[in-house]
C-alpha cells in the first residue's frame, strides 16, 4: 500500500464520521443542484448543448497543435510572451525567474487550479513575495493555510460562523468594529478591504484561463467577483497559466461553452464577469499591465492525450459539476483525496498526471455510480475510465498479492458449477458456524469487514438451486 | 424464486441452467478482467440459446448488456455476446417492455418506496418500470423518496475496501428512506438491498428491504390474483 493510499484511507475514515462536515457540504450541494435545475431551463435542449461543448473540445484535441500555434501567434503579434512549459517545474521556474527578474514583491491572483497544481504560491513566497489569493473562497482557505476544498468553491465546507471566527482571528484590522460579526456583508467588505490594498500595491497578477481561444489569441477569464479583472489591469505584469488543454478553435464557441460552463459550475444563466484579454497594453491605451506572459503547460497532458480511450478527460472545463453530483465526494469532502483535483475528475486524471502507482486507489474508491458521467457537461465517460484505471493497475501487477490471488481462486471456483455450488455450501456452512461457536465479530469471521458497518446478514440455509430443484421446476 | 413466480404467472415458460455460475462483475469491476473474461464466456454458453434471459438485477444485466461486448471484443464469442445482450433483460424491464404487463395480480398492503439501483438507472435507463409496477399492486401506496437517485454506497468491493465511505454512502440513504415514511425500500437489485438492509437494521430503523419481485410475488388471495393477472393479459 503506497503512502497516499494509507493518508486516504486514514483522511476518509475520519471526514466520513465527521458528520457537521458532511451536512455542510450537502446544504452547499442542495443550493447548487437546485440553482442547476433552474440553469438547464434557459437552454431550449441542454443535451444539445453538451454535445456541442464536447464537440468544440473533440475537434480542438484532435487539432491541438495547430489551435495552439495559432494562438501564439496571434498572443505574440500584439506583444504577449507565450511559455510553453513541459513539467511542473518548468512553468514554475519560468513564473519565479520572471518575479525575481522584476524585482516583484506583491502578487495578487485570481483562481488557477493549475497554479495549484504547479504548487506556483509556495514557490513566490519563498522568493519572499507575498502572494493573495482574491477570489473569496481561496482568499479564506488561504487564510486558514489550507488548499481549496473544491475545484469551483473552495470554502464550501466552511460555514458562516466559521469563517466570521477566521476573520475575526487573521483580519482583526479589516473588521469594522461596530459591525455585525454574522452578517455576510461585513465579511464580504472586510474581505475586500483586505485585498484592496493588495490589489494596489501588486506588481504582478496572476490568473488561470478557462480558455484560450485560437483564432482571435485571447484569453477567456471566468469568474463571479471581478477579481480577475482589477488583478490584471492593475500590476505591471500579467502572467496568464494554463493547461494546453484549455484551447478552443474560434471565439464564437464560447457563445455555447460560457453558459454551459455557468449552468454545469454554479447554475448561473452566465457567469458574472467574462474577461477576454490579448496582450499587454498597446501604445494607445489607457490601462491594462505593460508585459503579459502565457504560460502553457503540459504535465501529463500530451501523455494523455495519446491514451485513445481516455484521451476525452482532457474535455473537462473545471466546473465542478462531478464532484458536487458525487456520493463519495459528500459523503468525505475535497482534502480528504490529498491532490490537486478530487472528486471523479481528480479520480481519473491524478494517475496520469503523478502516477497510476501511487494514486490507482481513487480509481477503487468509488461504487461506479455512474452520476459523474450523467452530469459532466463536456461528456466524459468517467466512471468507466475508473472502471480503466482499475483494469491498467491490474494489468501493471500493481495490486496487492492478496487480491490477485483471491480473485484467481474466484475464477477457478466459479468456472464449474458444482465447485460453484460446493463453494456456497462451504460459504454458508462455514458463516452459520461462525456464528453457533460465537465467534461472530472475531478475525476468524469472514463477514467481520462487513459487519463493522452492517447488522449481520440471515444466511439462507439452502441455496437456490437446492429450492429450484424442490419447488421451483414445476 | 419471486421473480420465477410472477413470470410464470405472466405466461412465461422457465428454465433454470444449472451449469450458470457468475457473470463476471466482481473480477471486471476489480479490474481483473482476464480473470472476468472466461466467467463471461460461460455465461455466454450457457445462455445464448435462450429467447430472453431475466435477471432480478440491473447490474448483472448491465454487465452482460454494457459490459461483455468490450470484454470479448476480438473473442470467438463476441458476436455471439452482442446478440445475448439484446437479449438480457433486467426482471421490471422484462415485464413492462417485453412482455407488455403492467399489472401482475400482486396485493402488498403497504407503503413503499423505490430506491433507484444506479446502474439499471444510468446503465440501462430503468426509471419508471418497476413504479409503474408497483402502482398497480394493490393496497400498495408508492412514495418517492428524496435522493431516489443517489447511489446507496454498495459498489461491490467498493463497500469493503472502502467500508466506512460506503456506510456513510448508505446512512444517507437510510435516512431518505426514513423521511419518505415508507414502511418498505424495494429496488430492483439484490446486492443494494442487502447494503441497505444492513445499514438499516444497524439503526434499528423500522424500514425494510425488499425486491421488486418480491413485492410482484405477493398475492395475497392466490385464486383471485391469477383472475386479475389473466384479465389484465387480455386487456394489454
Amino acid at each position: 500500500m503506497t503512502t497516499a493510499s494509507q493518508e486516504f484511507l486514514r483522511a476518509a475514515a475520519r471526514e466520513s464520521a465527521n458528520l457537521p462536515r458532511r451536512q455542510a457540504i450537502r446544504r452547499a450541494i442542495d443550493q447548487y443542484d437546485a440553482a442547476v435545475q433552474r440553469g438547464r431551463e434557459q437552454f431550449l435542449d441542454y443535451e444539445a448543448a453538451r454535445r456541442k461543448c464536447y464537440e468544440i473540445k473533440w475537434e480542438a484535441l484532435n487539432h491541438l497543435d495547430r489551435y495552439l500555434e495559432e494562438f501564439e501567434q496571434r498572443v505574440r503579434a500584439r506583444g504577449g510572451q507565450v511559455f510553453w512549459a513541459e513539467r511542473a517545474e518548468d512553468a514554475r521556474r519560468y513564473v519565479v525567474d520572471l518575479a525575481t527578474a522584476r524585482g516583484v514583491r506583491t502578487v495578487v491572483k485570481s483562481k488557477s487550479m493549475v497554479a495549484e497544481e504547479i504548487h506556483l504560491t509556495p514557490a513566490l513566497e519563498k522568493l519572499g513575495a507575498r502572494v493573495f489569493e482574491t477570489d473569496l473562497g481561496e482568499f479564506i482557505v488561504q487564510l486558514r493555510n489550507e488548499p481549496p476544498f473544491h475545484i469551483v468553491t473552495p470554502a464550501m465546507h466552511l460555514t458562516r460562523a466559521d469563517i466570521a471566527k477566521l476573520f475575526e482571528e487573521k483580519l482583526a484590522e479589516a473588521m469594522s468594529p461596530a459591525a455585525s460579526r454574522d452578517d455576510p456583508a461585513e465579511l464580504v467588505a472586510a474581505a475586500r478591504r483586505a485585498l484592496r490594498r493588495a490589489f494596489f500595491s501588486a506588481e504582478m497578477g496572476i490568473t488561470g484561463a478557462n480558455f484560450l481561444v485560437a483564432d482571435a489569441g485571447l484569453i477567456a477569464i471566468t469568474t463571479n467577483e471581478g477579481n480577475d479583472r482589477l488583478g490584471t489591469a492593475l500590476p505591471r505584469i500579467h502572467v496568464a497559466i494554463a493547461g494546453i488543454e484549455k484551447v478552443i478553435p474560434r471565439l464564437e464557441d464560447l457563445a455555447v461553452l460560457w453558459p454551459v460552463l455557468a449552468t454545469a459550475g454554479t447554475g448561473q444563466t452566465i457567469t458574472c464577469y467574462n474577461t477576454l484579454i490579448g496582450g499587454p497594453r498597446a501604445p494607445a491605451e489607457v490601462d491594462g499591465p505593460q508585459e503579459f506572459h502565457v504560460v502553457l503547460l503540459d504535465n501529463g497532458r500530451t501523455d494523455l492525450l495519446a491514451d485513445a480511450e481516455q484521451r476525452d478527460v482532457l474535455h473537462c472545463i473545471r466546473c465542478g459539476a462531478c464532484l458536487n453530483a458525487c456520493p463519495v465526494f459528500r459523503s468525505i469532502g475535497g482534502h480528504a483525496y490529498g491532490t490537486t483535483y478530487s472528486g471523479p475528475i481528480g479520480s481519473v486524471l491524478t494517475p496520469h498526471l503523478r502516477g497510476l502507482n501511487e494514486f490507482q486507489h481513487l480509481s477503487y474508491a468509488s461504487s461506479l455510480c455512474g452520476a459523474c458521467t450523467t452530469v459532466c457537461p463536456v461528456q466524459i465517460d468517467l466512471h468507466h475510465h475508473l472502471l480503466h484505471n482499475r483494469r491498467n493497475a491490474v494489468r501493471a501487477s500493481d495490486r496487492p498479492w492478496s487480491e490477485r490471488l483471491a480473485f484467481r481462486f474466484w475464477r477457478w471456483t466459479m468456472s464449474g458449477s458444482r465447485r460453484f455450488a460446493l463453494a456456497g455450501w462451504l460459504g454458508r456452512a462455514t458463516l452459520r458456524g461462525v456464528r453457533a461457536l460465537g465467534l461472530a465479530g472475531t478475525t476468524l469471521d469472514l463477514l467481520r469487514p462487513w459487519t463493522r458497518y452492517h447488522a449481520a446478514p440471515v444466511i439462507p440455509r439452502k441455496s437456490f438451486r437446492a429450492l429450484w430443484r424442490k419447488n421451483g421446476a414445476r | 424464486m419471486d421473480t420465477a413466480r410472477v413470470l410464470r404467472r405472466i405466461g412465461c415458460a422457465i428454465d433454470f441452467p444449472e451449469a450458470q455460475t457468475c457473470c463476471g462483475q466482481p473480477a471486471f469491476n476489480t479490474g481483473y478482467w482476464d480473470e472476468a473474461r472466461p466467467l463471461a464466456e460461460r455465461f455466454v454458453r450457457v445462455f445464448r440459446s435462450a429467447e430472453a434471459v431475466v435477471c432480478p438485477s440491473g447490474s448483472c444485466t448491465t454487465m452482460v448488456r454494457n459490459c461483455y461486448p468490450e470484454l470479448l471484443a476480438g473473442t470467438a464469442l463476441s458476436g455471439d455476446a452482442n446478440s445475448l445482450g439484446q437479449r438480457v433483460f433486467e426482471f421490471s424491464e422484462f415485464v413492462v417492455k417485453v412482455a407488455g404487463i403492467r399489472d401482475v395480480g400482486a396485493y402488498f398492503p403497504h407503503r413503499v418506496a423505490v430506491h433507484d439501483a444506479c446502474h439499471a438507472l444510468r446503465e440501462l435507463r430503468i426509471k419508471e418500470e418497476p413504479r409503474e409496477l408497483l402502482r398497480r399492486v394493490r393496497g400498495l401506496e408508492l412514495v418517492e423518496m428524496p435522493a431516489s437517485e443517489e447511489c446507496c454506497g454498495f459498489g461491490g468491493t467498493f463497500a469493503v475496501k472502502f467500508g466506512m465511505i460506503s456506510a456513510a454512502m448508505g446512512d444517507t440513504k437510510a435516512g431518505n428512506a426514513e423521511a419518505s415514511g415508507a414502511e418498505y425500500v424495494a429496488s430492483t437489485d439484490p446486492s443494494c438491498l442487502l447494503h441497505i438492509d444492513g445499514i438499516l437494521r444497524r439503526r434499528n430503523s423500522p424500514v425494510r428491504t425488499i425486491h421488486v419481485a418480491s413485492i410482484l410475488a405477493q398475492t395475497g388471495r392466490a385464486k383471485e390474483s391469477v383472475e386479475i393477472a389473466a384479465r389484465a393479459r387480455s386487456a394489454e
